[in-house]
């Protein structure tokens, strides 16, 4: 009997080796007499343990990691002997589905993600996919908006804009055409979640925006993905060519009479492109500039038409919503905050990596119990929620549940759900300085506030960490911190003061200034 | 590294037409005289206006507005650190300085022999296996020292 080997394709586990272990698999199994078949699977999620090879003994699945080449020889002969659930190796982990990262996790978006061929339409379907698009062909369209807008899912890359309430601007909008964007700029450090669905389960989006498509009326979807991301592009291209092959993209989608197709643009590195209104720009060929609201891009989007503009883990929620129904998804989560989170433990974490789960988990939990603290073993000074422009959270706010509206009571914000850990070591006057310095390296120019302000910003952190009138000096940040936040035309300029201003608030001794706040909150 | 072409404006206007099909096609057309000259040339721009009946000062814009796209050749090799707070926090500034003194450049140069050109990326999505890098197009994560040392020795430099 064949035996099935797993080993990541996605780019996390190819960046730790993934390639190599897969091909010293090969040559060790060929060596041995060991019949087993290589897949390349997306990523369990667990990155500490990657490459994670898994090796399926009577249907079971038993991890491996991190793997390499060295070991990979060692263990793929002992095969010949027996199953993998005997093998004792140092690296050995028993079944993946028992590690308890995995095990404690929700995964309604991220359920195939890891298990299948991520670019087997069968695998796909085995596992429930197109489940949600062939119930969506027997509602009427303001059916399957409203299975969104029950669902309560909100908009995942940051804003948490209702889902559905887009859907419905577009559907109620009259044109001849109409289009779905897919926003796949993922610039934020410390979020790689798109990038894992697009590597580890390509299908599922486009199952999701071909649901959007027949919703709304439109006809063409474009995924904007950015530049540094070449293995999703590879695993897009490959899905959708399968979708279009066996009829689910095309002129009669699954045999409907919906047309609806996708088409893949790549980015040039622009952060600002991760805007919605900067991303509508540049796919249609102009510069990243950040457009004025209204109008909303559901009005006049895409070349002036009406267009549904999602991130990429909004669109891959759906076909969970409208395979399982709006219900099923609603019951997860906390307040106006519904449904799954992938959530990413990023930065100096010991168990970094994608953890879904609902809404509602602590940030505390997140980082000590699921993360394990920090890879460096030293204390945790502080964490940044939502990516550059998110906040930086001390240890006293660790109870702070995962929910767009607790975050916001705490001027935190938990954007496209990155966490970055940081121990003791961390300067914040330096990365609140960072923070300065990245919006000047990005901002679009449109709009003043961001464009000078961002450079001025700059300019003073470094007077301040030269400690140079240090006082007045972070008057004139905090000044310009209130600018920047009420007077920038999108979330670049309007929303770097997060970073800034946390720093500064839960961490005055590094800016030369004493700490006013109790110590409990440390 | 991949080869590439001497600039041509016949091949340029080559390319223009391949992709007008498209709607908005000039970010892809980029991306394609980019890959085929290994930078967009100042002489490229007329020629790409011209075909798509934009100004010069258009196609001028968005070759200057986007990061990627380079007016003058890389070095032979190419290597980007991530230096976005993820790999911040795992100690790639630390990487960077060793780099630049090897080098002897700073980042976002290239070294006097052309071998080398070093750069900053931010954020290639491998943000808990950092610190990160991408080495001619190939991802490196849980990057240190002995590895950086070795990237740049196989570069030349």
């Amino acid at each position: 009997m064949t035996i099935r080997i797993y080993i990541p394709r996605d780019a996390a586990a190819v960046a730790c080796g993934a390639d190599d272990v897969a091909k010293a698999v090969v040559a060790a199994a060929a060596k041995a007499k060991v019949k087993a078949e290589v897949i390349r699977n997306g990523s369990r999620g667990m990155l500490w343990l990657e490459p994670l090879m898994e090796i399926e003994d009577n249907g079971v699945r038993y991890a491996f990691g991190p793997m390499n080449e060295a070991e990979a020889k060692k263990i793929v002969p002992l095969l010949a002997k027996s199953g993998a659930a005997k093998i004792k190796h140092a690296l050995a982990l028993g079944p993946t589905e028992d590690i308890p990262f995995f095990k404690k996790q929700t995964r309604l978006t991220f359920a195939r993600c890891g298990l299948t061929d991520p670019v087997s339409l069968s695998d796909y379907k085995a596992h429930g996919g197109y489940k949600g698009l062939e119930r969506a062909l027997k509602l009427k369209p303001l059916e399957i908006v409203e299975e969104v807008t029950k669902s309560g899912l909100r908009g995942r890359g940051g804003a948490g804009f209702p889902t559905g309430i887009k859907w419905k601007t577009v559907l109620d909008t009259k044109d001849a055409r109409k289009y779905i964007v897919c926003n796949a700029d993922e610039g934020d450090s410390g979020t790689f979640a798109d990038r894992m669905i697009m590597e580890g389960d390509p299908f599922v989006l486009v199952e999701g925006m071909t649901i959007a498509g027949i919703a709304v009326g439109a006809t063409k979807g474009y995924i904007y993905l950015r530049s540094e991301y070449p293995h999703a592009e590879i695993a897009l291209n490959e899905a959708i060519r399968h979708a279009r092959g066996a009829g689910l993209l095309g002129p009669k989608v699954a045999g409907s009479n919906h047309a609806f197709d996708i088409e893949v643009r790549m980015g040039a590195g622009a952060y600002v492109c991760g805007e919605e209104t900067s991303l509508l720009e540049s796919l249609e060929g102009k510069r990243g500039l950040v457009r004025a609201k209204p109008p909303l891009p559901a009005h006049k989007g895409l070349f002036g038409k009406p267009t549904v503009i999602n991130n990429v883990l909004s669109l891959a929620a759906v076909p969970y919503i409208l395979a399982e129904g709006a219900q099923k998804y609603f019951d997860y989560g906390m307040g106006r905050s519904r449904g799954t989170m992938p959530i990413q433990l990023a930065g100096n974490i010991k168990h970094g990596g994608l953890f879904e789960t609902a809404f509602g988990i602590s940030l505390g939990e997140l980082v000590d119990d699921i993360g394990g603290g920090t890879l460096t073993g030293r204390p945790v000074k502080a964490v940044q929620v939502g990516g550059p422009l998110g906040a930086y959270f001390p240890r006293g706010y660790f109870d702070t549940a995962f929910d767009y509206e607790a975050f916001a009571a705490r001027d935190g914000l938990i954007g496209h759900a990155g966490v970055v850990v940081f121990d003791d070591t961390a300067d914040m006057a330096k990365q609140a300085r960072f923070a300065f310095h990245f919006c000047a390296a990005e901002s679009c120019g449109k709009c003043t506030p961001c464009r000078i302000g961002a450079v001025r910003g700059r300019e003073t952190m470094d007077k301040i960490i030269a400690g140079r009138d240090t006082g007045e000096n972070l008057t004139v940040v905090e000044d310009l911190c209130n600018t920047m936040k009420f007077g920038s035309l999108c979330a670049l300029g309007g929303f770097t003061p997060y970073p800034v201003m946390s720093a500064l608030t839960h961490f005055p001794e590094d800016f030369g200034r004493a700490r006013t706040l109790p110590a409990a909150a440390e | 590294m991949p080869a590439h072409e001497p600039w041509s404006e016949e091949r340029t206007r080559a390319i223009v037409r391949a992709f007008t099909h498209l709607e908005g096609p000039l970010m892809p057309i980029l991306h394609a005289v980019q890959e085929t000259f290994g930078c967009v040339p100042e002489e490229a721009v007329p020629a790409i206006a011209h075909e798509l009946n934009l100004s010069r000062a258009e196609v001028h814009g968005v070759v200057t507005f986007y990061h990627d796209f380079r007016r003058e050749p890389a070095g032979q090799h190419v290597v980007k650190v991530c230096r976005a707070e993820a790999c911040q926090a795992m100690g790639c500034e630390a990487l960077v300085k060793r780099a630049e003194d090897r080098l002897g450049i700073e980042c976002g140069g290239t070294t006097a022999d052309g071998r080398v050109t070093f750069e900053t990326i931010y954020c290639l999505g491998l943000c808990a296996t950092g610190p990160s890098a991408m080495v001619d197009g190939k991802i490196i994560g849980r990057l240190n020292e002995a590895k950086l040392d070795k990237i740049l020795a196989e570069a030349g430099a």
